[in-house]
């Protein structure tokens, strides 16, 4: 009997091929490292630990203390430890991206294959949608959204600051995955295993949730691995236009306070906010790019 | 040709009302009844119905020929937006800040569009070579510092502290020495992104083999690059220089703002503060429109430019 060499999936292969980048690991581990932070200080606020991040409203020295030994980023105008602000500004920011990202994928990736499959009227609906929010510019769209969405009601719930942003980060972001993934379903539904599928008598649901999806769904991941940093960059400027979370520290917040610190030379807490967001984002960036060699070589930086 | 223009022109239509519906849903089903936060506290029934009659919020939302519903359409498709919180005109506060966000946002443009091709053919010429990787490196790096630090950052050393260029607009300057520094931060801000497409766009190029024949037949580097390659990388170029347009007219939110100059940005900027929704509204149907135009223009321009692009 001859041994078949064992198959890898799509997504086995580009991991492995991804995983042989060392700068692409690293950048994963910083990713994770974000990650990590900020679920850690979801669990030390349920479980009212008290550490350094849920400490951030505690006085740590005096007013605009500069970096020293003590506070590594000295402290703000409360004479809170910068350090800690910025920590827990990762929650807000990773929480913000990570909600907006799930509330895009929900909305763009079902319409795009459902538009891509059925084609005929309901592709038109869902192809007019689209096209009509992006001939909004991108900025203008989510603050249109934010403002109105801001202290509304729905269901009950009060949208409260971060609510209000990723939502309105999230309603207007899933055009772009939608049109990728209807492009690609396009380019799918003729295949083999489709018609395959057809054949057997699968129901439509099953071919597009089971079949198609899995099989356009690196797209998605490609996708949000760099749009990512477009959502952590939209927090800080909703932030800093006054429509984002009010009470607890984000670095869209420390950046506002900066404006008007700066011309004192008070210039740590700026730059710690900018160094939480650099960091993050070159991080997002260099393994986006890594991600999508390894995934797809043919898809470009566009 | 015409044909073309005149069916791409109605299939704008149903994107224009497309808009218009949208920021009837936003502004006034979701955004709702206003009046109350106009009139401010301890107001009048009276001055409230005063205020209702006066932004119509007393007509029926729907299924009425006077409704609000349809008055929006019409008052959009004539381009009258109905005042502002303060009670200019809204149309007059637009006018007013296309000039300064213009004086801005153009020599931006301008400035990030032809350093950042320039930069990218000479970039997709050394490819894989220290220079190239250099190149990228500080690109992904300028993409990854948020906006708001190089505005900051720049305010402050080189204004403030260094005093190369004024912190702030004065309207005793001349325009050009009050933009300067806003069009430096913007320039850097821009390039990092704009590079690393283009660059993309080049090495696409650089592949084919007209380039191996132009080499081949004893062309200059320069004739080349900026003759050959760039011309026929001209297609992605174009579409994303034309659709850039429509926000120039926006102007920058957070330059403005920072820098002081009273254009469209700095409109948006106090009209979020105040949460007027008219203002808000109206930027928002505008630039969808010049949007719709630009795209319009920038599919003419790749007939005028690409011979093997045809019209279906």
């Amino acid at each position: 009997m001859i041994e078949l060499p064992k198959g890898r999936s799509l997504l086995k292969d580009g991991l492995r091929r991804l995983l042989k980048r060392k700068l692409a690991t690293v950048c994963l581990v910083v990713i994770a490292a974000y990650f990590l932070l900020a679920g850690f200080i979801y669990l030390a606020e349920f479980f009212d630990w008290q550490i350094g991040p849920t400490l951030w409203q505690e006085q740590a020295g005096e007013s605009y203390a500069p970096p020293s030994s003590k506070n590594i980023f000295g402290t703000d105008i409360f004479g809170q430890s910068v350090l800690r602000k910025t920590l827990y500004g990762a929650k807000i920011s990773i929480t913000v991206a990570l909600c907006a990202s799930l509330v895009s994928i929900a909305i763009g990736v079902p319409l795009g294959a459902i538009g891509g499959y059925f084609r005929g009227f309901i592709d038109e609906i869902i192809v007019w949608l689209y096209s009509t929010l992006s001939s909004i510019p991108y900025i203008l769209l989510i603050l249109a959204f934010a403002v109105v969405l801001r202290e509304r009601s729905i269901l009950g719930h009060k949208l409260t600051g971060i609510t209000a942003v990723y939502l309105a980060i999230g309603l207007t972001s899933w055009v772009g995955i939608c049109r990728l993934i209807r492009g690609e379903v396009i380019k799918h539904k003729d295949r083999d295993y489709v018609l395959a599928a057809v054949s057997y008598g699968c129901s439509r649901r099953r071919i597009i949730f089971r079949h198609l999806l899995p099989n356009v769904f690196h797209i998605v991941i490609i996708d949000f691995s760099l749009r990512f940093v477009a959502f952590i960059h939209a927090e800080v400027i909703l932030s800093f236009l006054g429509l984002g979370e009010a009470n607890r520290p984000s670095w869209g917040a420390m950046i506002n306070d900066a404006r008007m610190e700066l011309s004192r030379g008070v210039w740590w807490q700026m730059a710690a906010a900018t160094a939480a967001i650099f960091i993050i984002s070159l991080a997002l960036n260099i393994f986006g790019d890594a991600l999508r060699d390894s995934l797809d070589p043919k898809l470009r930086t566009v | 040709m015409t044909t073309y223009i005149i069916r791409r022109l109605l299939y704008t239509i149903p994107i224009v009302l497309g808009v218009l519906l949208l920021t009837f849903v936003l502004f006034t089903v979701a955004g709702g009844d206003i009046s109350l936060e106009i009139a401010g506290k301890g107001a009048t029934q009276q001055t409230i119905d005063e205020i209702r009659q006066g932004y119509g919020l007393n007509k029926p939302l729907f299924f009425s020929w006077d409704s609000q519903f349809v008055n929006h359409f019409k008052n959009a498709l004539t381009f009258d937006f109905g005042r502002a919180r303060d009670r200019e005109p809204v149309i007059d506060k637009i006018k007013r800040g296309v000039g300064p966000s213009l004086a801005l946002t153009v020599p931006i443009f301008l400035g990030v569009v032809i350093i950042s091709v320039g930069l990218s053919l000479i970039v997709a010429f050394v490819r894989g070579t220290v220079w190239d990787v250099l190149a990228v490196v500080i690109c992904v790096a300028g993409m990854s510092v948020p906006y708001l630090s190089f505005i900051l950052f720049g305010q402050y050393f080189l204004a403030y502290k260094w005093g190369l260029f004024p912190v702030f607009f004065s309207p005793d300057l001349s325009m050009a020495r009050n933009v300067a520094l806003p069009v430096l931060i913007g320039i850097a801000a821009g390039l990092g992104g704009n590079l690393r497409f283009y660059r993309t766009v080049m090495l696409d190029e650089m592949q084919n083999d007209y380039v191996r024949t132009a080499f081949a037949k004893g062309l200059t580097t320069r004739r080349v690059l900026f003759k050959h390659v760039l011309k026929n990388a001209m297609i992605p170029i174009i579409t994303r220089v034309v659709l850039a347009i429509p926000f120039l007219f926006l102007g920058s939110l957070l330059l403005e703002r920072f820098f002081g100059i009273s254009g469209l940005g700095y409109l948006m900027v106090e009209a979020i503060g105040a949460r007027d929704y008219f203002v808000i509204g109206a930027m928002t149907y505008v630039s969808a429109i010049l949007f719709v135009v630009f795209n319009l223009i920038t599919d003419i321009c790749y007939v005028l430019i690409d011979p093997r692009v045809c019209l279906e």
